[in-house]
């Protein structure tokens, strides 16, 4: 049986929100949603699970606060210890609190460096990469439901057009 | 979808369609610039480029150049470097701090805000590099394994803070920006024809990154963005508490007070938002964005001007009386000096500016106004670079010897490079209104039917 790809396009996200919520539970599976701006909601509505990036930047930022005590550890206390204004500079924690500002701008910039490039290259993004959406419209104003048919295509369309697609397009596999 | 109360004002005005907010935030970068544009272009640029052959003959003679003396070994560089960094304060509060407090009013409000950080940061990061006489070896300042032997940088001098936090604050910021430009670089590279704009199209089609705004990819557009938000939240705190420790942590009298972090702090938000509503009165109109930058945003910036410019009032007030109850006399001096010796003047300009003229905002008929809201913005601008010109030369120039007394004056150059700053930041804000979404749109489109007028008047 050959595979249909079907395209319902919709113009308003509260349309979508609903319409999205009962084609799944007919139990149809929307493959993908493309929209203009974020819908919040949707992802819950599609079923998708909860990202990870935050998590990814607090690891980030613990590698960032561990690398700058590090780096100022072998730097101030074991390669060159100074006497700076009679500063305690024997032990790294006696002098740690000429340290923290540096410590916090290390985290901080691990923490969001790291994590946005995470975020790119979890999403396929990069400079100079191509779109892969099917409808140029989509980052303008409207929003697009592509479900993969297999069987009855006519189905699948007439819920799309219930649930209030304006617009349906078609693309055999 | 959120809810708004219903009183409250519309953030966009006009009955916007998703279409039309693509329409009008495309218009610039697709349209020619017009006469007004070209007028500011051109002078930017010349004050640009003057400011170039300044920086050139400093570089060249040395910092001689400038009008400082033994007694005044600080002063335009470093007011203009903090002036600066100031201006590129309101920017990530905007984007970040607003983000977290989920005001909606941001939205309209913070490329712009945001651009004028990065733009601001990289004037101010222009000074000190300036400043060390021999810029070719700036990367020094970093902690590099050199053949020196071990020549480390010293983690407990606040200057070394300040080339970390600097760095990370600039270089976070564009992530931050850029992360949100994604999507309204995608917006153009659509909108824009390969027949008819092919470079254009491969530029917008380069720089958004192949972004499709797929549902996965807007949920963790959110929650990078959320996340970017309460990271860059205290970085702008750090920054400028940082700035402030360049002087807090020398004993100087003037200087070494316990108060310059939350002070400095304020002080720069205080002049972020000026320069923000400086520059968005202008680009409103240059661009036609007038549906989108309201007054009621205008009005919120005022508020938060009247706050922060009274906490300023109370530090500057807080600050003479602290110097009175230390008993300390070269502190009760610094400030007697400060307030009633040769430089009373940049004392009452600063006192002015910053103090009196921003409680005209306690009239709504002034918050609510774009001229005088201007007017005032300009008024502040001038402040707070005073401000730092106060804090700084009339700290320095009666020091403990009474034989090196001294006053300053700027030279030529010191004007010169000062105003070439101006000019690059208006260079760089000018090409950026022309090449750049000034407004998030994606962000912008997802409250148009909560807070856009067609659905307010529907009530």
């Amino acid at each position: 049986m050959s595979k249909n790809t079907l395209y319902g396009i919709f113009d308003c996200e509260l349309v979508l929100l609903a319409a999205v919520k009962e084609i799944r539970a007919n139990k149809i599976e929307i493959k993908e949603v493309y929209s203009p701006f974020p819908v919040h909601g949707l992802d819950k509505a599609l079923g998708l699970k909860e990202t990870r990036m935050a998590i990814t930047a607090f690891i980030y930022g613990c590698i960032g606060l561990s690398l700058a005590a590090l780096m100022i550890y072998n730097i101030m206390i074991i390669d060159w210890p100074q006497n700076i204004g009679g500063k305690p500079n024997f032990t790294f924690y006696h002098n740690m609190p000429a340290f923290i500002p540096i410590m916090f701008e290390c985290t901080v910039l691990f923490a969001a460096h790291l994590m946005s490039i995470t975020y790119l290259i979890r999403n396929g993004l990069y400079p100079g990469g191509e779109s892969d959406s099917p409808d140029a419209r989509t980052t303008d104003d409207k929003f697009l439901m592509e479900i993969e048919v297999e069987g009855n295509v006519a189905d699948v369309k007439a819920m799309l057009t219930k649930t209030g697609a304006t617009e349906i397009n078609e693309k055999d596999a | 979808m959120q809810k708004e109360a219903e009183i409250r004002d519309p953030l966009i005005l006009g009955n916007k369609s998703f279409h039309d907010i693509t329409k009008d935030i495309s218009k610039p970068v697709e349209g020619k610039a017009n006469k007004y544009w070209w007028i500011l272009f051109s002078l930017s640029m010349v004050l640009f480029i003057w400011g170039v052959l300044c920086m050139a003959y400093t570089i060249g003679t040395g910092i001689g150049a400038w009008g400082l003396n033994k007694t005044v070994n600080w002063a335009w560089d470093i007011t203009n470097f903090v002036w600066w960094i100031g201006i590129g304060h309101a920017g990530t509060l905007i984007s970040a701090v607003l983000l977290l407090f989920r005001q909606k009013w941001r939205m309209s409000i913070n490329r712009s805000a945001e651009a004028m950080t990065i733009f601001g940061v990289a004037q101010a990061a222009l000074f000190p590099l300036i400043h060390m006489g021999r810029p070719w070896l700036a990367y020094y300042v970093f902690p590099i394994p050199n053949q020196f032997g071990s020549l480390w940088v010293n983690f407990n001098s606040p200057l070394l803070w300040d080339v970390f936090a600097i760095s990370t604050y600039f270089s976070v910021s564009v992530v931050f920006w850029y992360i949100g430009l994604i999507p309204d670089f995608a917006m153009l590279r659509d909108r824009m024809s390969a027949k008819t704009a092919p470079m254009k199209k491969q530029l917008y089609s380069f720089l958004s990154f192949g972004w499709s705004g797929k549902a996965k990819h807007w949920q963790r557009f959110e929650e990078v963005s959320l996340v970017l938000a309460g990271l860059a939240t205290p970085l702008v705190f750090s920054v400028h508490s940082i700035v402030s420790m360049d002087f807090a942590t020398s004993v100087i009298p003037g200087w070494h007070t316990t108060i310059f972090p939350p002070y400095f702090v304020l002080g720069a938000l205080f002049s972020g938002f000026a320069m923000v509503e400086t520059l968005l009165i202008i680009m409103r109109k240059v661009v036609n964005m007038e549906a989108y930058i309201t007054i009621k945003h205008i009005e919120y910036m005022n508020i938060i001007i009247l706050l922060t410019g009274s906490l300023v009032g109370t530090a500057y007030i807080t600050e003479l009386f602290m110097s009175w109850y230390s008993g300390v006399e070269f502190e009760q001096y610094a400030f007697l000096n400060r307030a009633t010796g040769p430089y009373w003047w940049a004392y009452a300009i600063m006192m002015t500016c910053n103090v009196l003229t921003p409680q005209l905002y306690w009239f709504s008929s002034i918050r609510k106004s774009f001229v005088a809201t201007f007017i005032l913005s300009i008024f502040v601008n001038i402040g707070m670079w005073f401000e730092r010109f106060v804090i700084i030369v009339t700290s320095l120039h009666r020091d403990f010897l009474p034989s090196s007394w001294t006053m300053f004056s700027p030279s030529f150059i010191d004007i010169g490079i000062y105003l070439g700053t101006i000019g690059f930041f208006f260079v760089l804000f000018l090409l950026y209104a022309r090449t750049f979404p000034v407004i998030a749109q994606a962000e912008l489109k997802s409250i148009v039917k909560s807070s856009g007028s067609e659905y307010k008047n529907k009530k």
